[in-house]
């Protein structure tokens, strides 16, 4: 125990020793970012809530409980809750097969993720509307079953679902090659199946990379403008998303709506990165209570104490 | 159990060099068997092609006697000890020792024996509930042997099983493994490129370069009968000298040695000397100081002092000798000294009988 303890003096010590610059570049620097996140972040998200409020609380909760706003919000939710799955599984998939198999068209899949952050997301919803929409390859066919894809909801999930892939393959996939295979080779020769080893060993050690991914790519479902706009056909109360209902409700002069729509994303917004860091803390705390109820170990042949 | 491995061949992409190039090896059960060679010759390709983490090209591998070459790694029933642990990070060392059992779906009860045990074994009693980043690179290693115990493997596969440890650890690690491996008679491979750990802790030296099989043996032949000039200078770094056979005699510059029986005059021939089979000595006299080599540089290891020479032909040789040796003979870099080779190994090219 007491190893844990001097290492962790140790390191505050170093801490401050690296820093052999002097005080003055260390406070500028510290200045000069938090003076940018204030004008950049801080600014903006302010104005957000004081527009929103700019008439009371009254106008605010009747913005947010309006008939569109609450179909907005519905289909928001629904989307994220449908697209953050399926790109969980296709990303764990995807990030899997990279880095640990070699076939042919690799490299073709490693682009094939990277292209809907390449493309503009308006060319993402317009390549779906070329797709299902009544001249395009799949529209006649679709209207034959009565299935709508475009100016509904379904194409508000495919496009979305388009524009957030890459966001967890590349979390997990990143995280994996880091770590390389050689936990999962071990585990191989200890008689370990595929799926064994996916279940006990890789998504374990992958789990921070996959929260990562799911946060951003939650938030970016949610947020999502342009390939939804094409998509959606804006059908009020029917296709509209939170996003797209802010546009409108700016367009036709109601600010007070529209911020107060915005002010809420936001929230949502806040409230996935505090579920982040929750977790992080979560995963901070398990060690150290580990730390604490070891039991007090017998000295071993050649060793120093605890090296951490 | 016996290990055979038959022509191995691994080529990693085409058009590249082979990693390892038709590697015939046996490995006796109850024996550790060392391959052994520099970096790039191929000996941790050949353990993964033993264990089944990669698959070969041609060739054919043996466990106990059975064909394995095409049966998954899961199936060989080998243990493997990576030499950066591969521990599961996010399980204790409990459940680390525990993974195969816990596979293999052994009860309980069983189970908790086997690891108390397996930790005792491993000198590592009560650490059950650390992490491995908790643990010193000496006990990662330890962990990593247990775990690899675990499932009664027929095999014991190590790859570089104390390349990443500090020097101390590492010769207390050695003996303790050469021990544990006395008692419990696993068959073991080992993979090194430290020619110390492979003459001090195997019966058999498998020497590996650029992918093919040199030479094989127990250490002490490796040593003693190099078969060619690279294991004469891989294994305790000899000095290697050339020249041509001349009434009997090997002349090589200014030196001279016992040619063998029936070289033919003319014939050129290459010597390997030990470092510590070479003797200095200060002239007595004024002699012609052309026939004389000369000190360059001392280095001081320990109780050893590495000597670098120039013969008088140009080439350079390293001695070793004791600090005292040094001390009492007072040399110092520059100095010219006789040069007394109490035994080398002469290898006539052109052999005629």
């Amino acid at each position: 125990m007491s190893g844990a303890v001097t290492a962790a003096f140790r390191s505050r010590e170093r801490r401050r020793t690296t820093i052999g610059e002097g005080s003055a570049p260390r406070i500028a620097l510290i200045a000069a970012a938090v003076l940018f996140l204030a004008l950049f972040l801080g600014a903006p998200v302010v104005t957000v809530f004081l527009s929103a409020f700019s008439r009371g609380i009254g106008p605010y909760l009747g913005a947010l409980r309006s008939d569109e706003a609450v179909a907005a919000i519905g289909l928001t939710l629904t989307t994220a809750g449908i697209v953050v799955p399926l790109n969980l599984v296709f990303g764990i998939a995807a990030a899997w097969a990279i880095a640990r198999y070699d076939f042919p068209g690799k490299s073709v899949l490693l682009t094939l993720i990277d292209l809907p952050f390449s493309v503009s997301p308006v060319i993402a919803g317009l390549v779906f509307v070329l797709l299902f929409g009544a001249r395009g390859w799949f529209g006649p066919w679709c209207s034959e079953h009565d299935i709508r894809v475009v100016f509904a909801v379904p194409g508000v999930v495919l496009a979305t679902t388009f524009v957030t892939f890459p966001l967890v393959a590349r979390e997990v996939l990143a995280v994996m090659q880091a770590q390389g295979s050689d936990e999962e080779e071990a585990a191989l020769t200890l008689g370990a199946s595929g799926w064994q080893i996916l279940l006990r060993i890789t998504l374990p050690k992958v789990k921070w990379g996959v929260l990562y991914g799911v946060i951003l790519c939650n938030a970016r479902a949610m947020g999502e403008f342009g390939a939804v706009s094409v998509v959606s056909g804006h059908i009020r109360g029917e296709t509209n998303t939170m996003p797209l209902h802010i546009e409108i409700l700016y367009n036709e002069y109601d600010f007070v709506g529209a911020f107060a729509v915005a002010s809420l994303l936001a929230l949502l917004a806040f409230g996935t990165l505090v579920v982040k860091k929750a977790v992080e803390w979560a995963a901070l705390a398990r060690p150290a209570r580990v730390n604490i109820s070891l039991p007090a170990a017998p000295a071993a042949v050649g060793e120093r104490s605890a090296a951490r | 159990m016996s290990v055979r491995a038959e022509s191995l061949t691994k080529r990693f992409g085409s058009g590249t060099a082979a990693a390892v190039e038709g590697a015939v090896f046996d490995a006796k059960p109850g024996e550790i068997t060392t391959l052994l060679g520099p970096s790039g010759s191929g000996k941790s390709t050949l353990l993964r092609l033993v264990a089944g983490l990669e698959a070969p090209d041609s060739g054919r591998v043996f466990i106990a006697g059975k064909d394995v070459t095409r049966v998954s790694p899961r199936e060989r029933n080998v243990g493997f000890v990576f030499q950066s642990y591969a521990l599961f990070r996010h399980m204790s060392v409990f459940e680390n020792v525990a993974f195969g059992m816990r596979i293999r779906k052994r009860p309980r009860g069983e189970l908790r024996t086997r690891v108390e045990e397996l930790l005792g074994l491993v000198q590592l009693p009560g650490y059950g509930s650390r992490f491995p980043a908790e643990l010193s690179g000496g006990q990662r290693q330890r962990v990593a042997l247990a775990r690899a115990l675990a499932t009664d493997p027929e095999v014991l596969l190590l790859d570089e099983p104390f390349g990443a440890l500090d020097a101390k650890v590492r010769l207390e690690l050695r003996e303790w493994l050469a021990e544990f491996q006395q008692r419990t008679k696993v068959t073991t491979i080992l993979v090194t490129h430290d020619q110390e750990e492979a003459l001090e802790l195997s019966q058999h030296v498998v020497l590996l370069q650029a992918g093919r099989v040199v030479q094989a043996g127990a250490p002490h032949e490796l040593y003693d009968r190099p078969a060619t000039a690279f294991v004469a200078s891989f294994l305790g770094g000899a000095n290697v000298l050339r020249g041509t056979v001349r009434s009997g005699r090997a002349e090589a510059g200014a030196l001279d040695l016992a040619a063998p029986q029936g070289a033919r005059d003319g014939a050129s021939f290459h010597a390997f000397v030990r470092p510590h089979d070479v003797r200095l000595a200060k002239p007595e006299d004024d002699r012609d100081p052309v026939a004389l080599a000369r000190v360059e540089r001392l280095t001081r290891i320990g109780a050893q002092v590495k000597v670098a020479l120039e013969l008088p032909d140009g080439e350079s040789m390293t001695v070793q000798m004791s600090k005292t040796e040094i001390e009492s003979l007072g040399l110092e870099p520059g100095d010219r000294v006789l040069v007394d080779l109490r035994d080398a190994k002469v290898f006539v090219e052109d052999y005629s009988i």
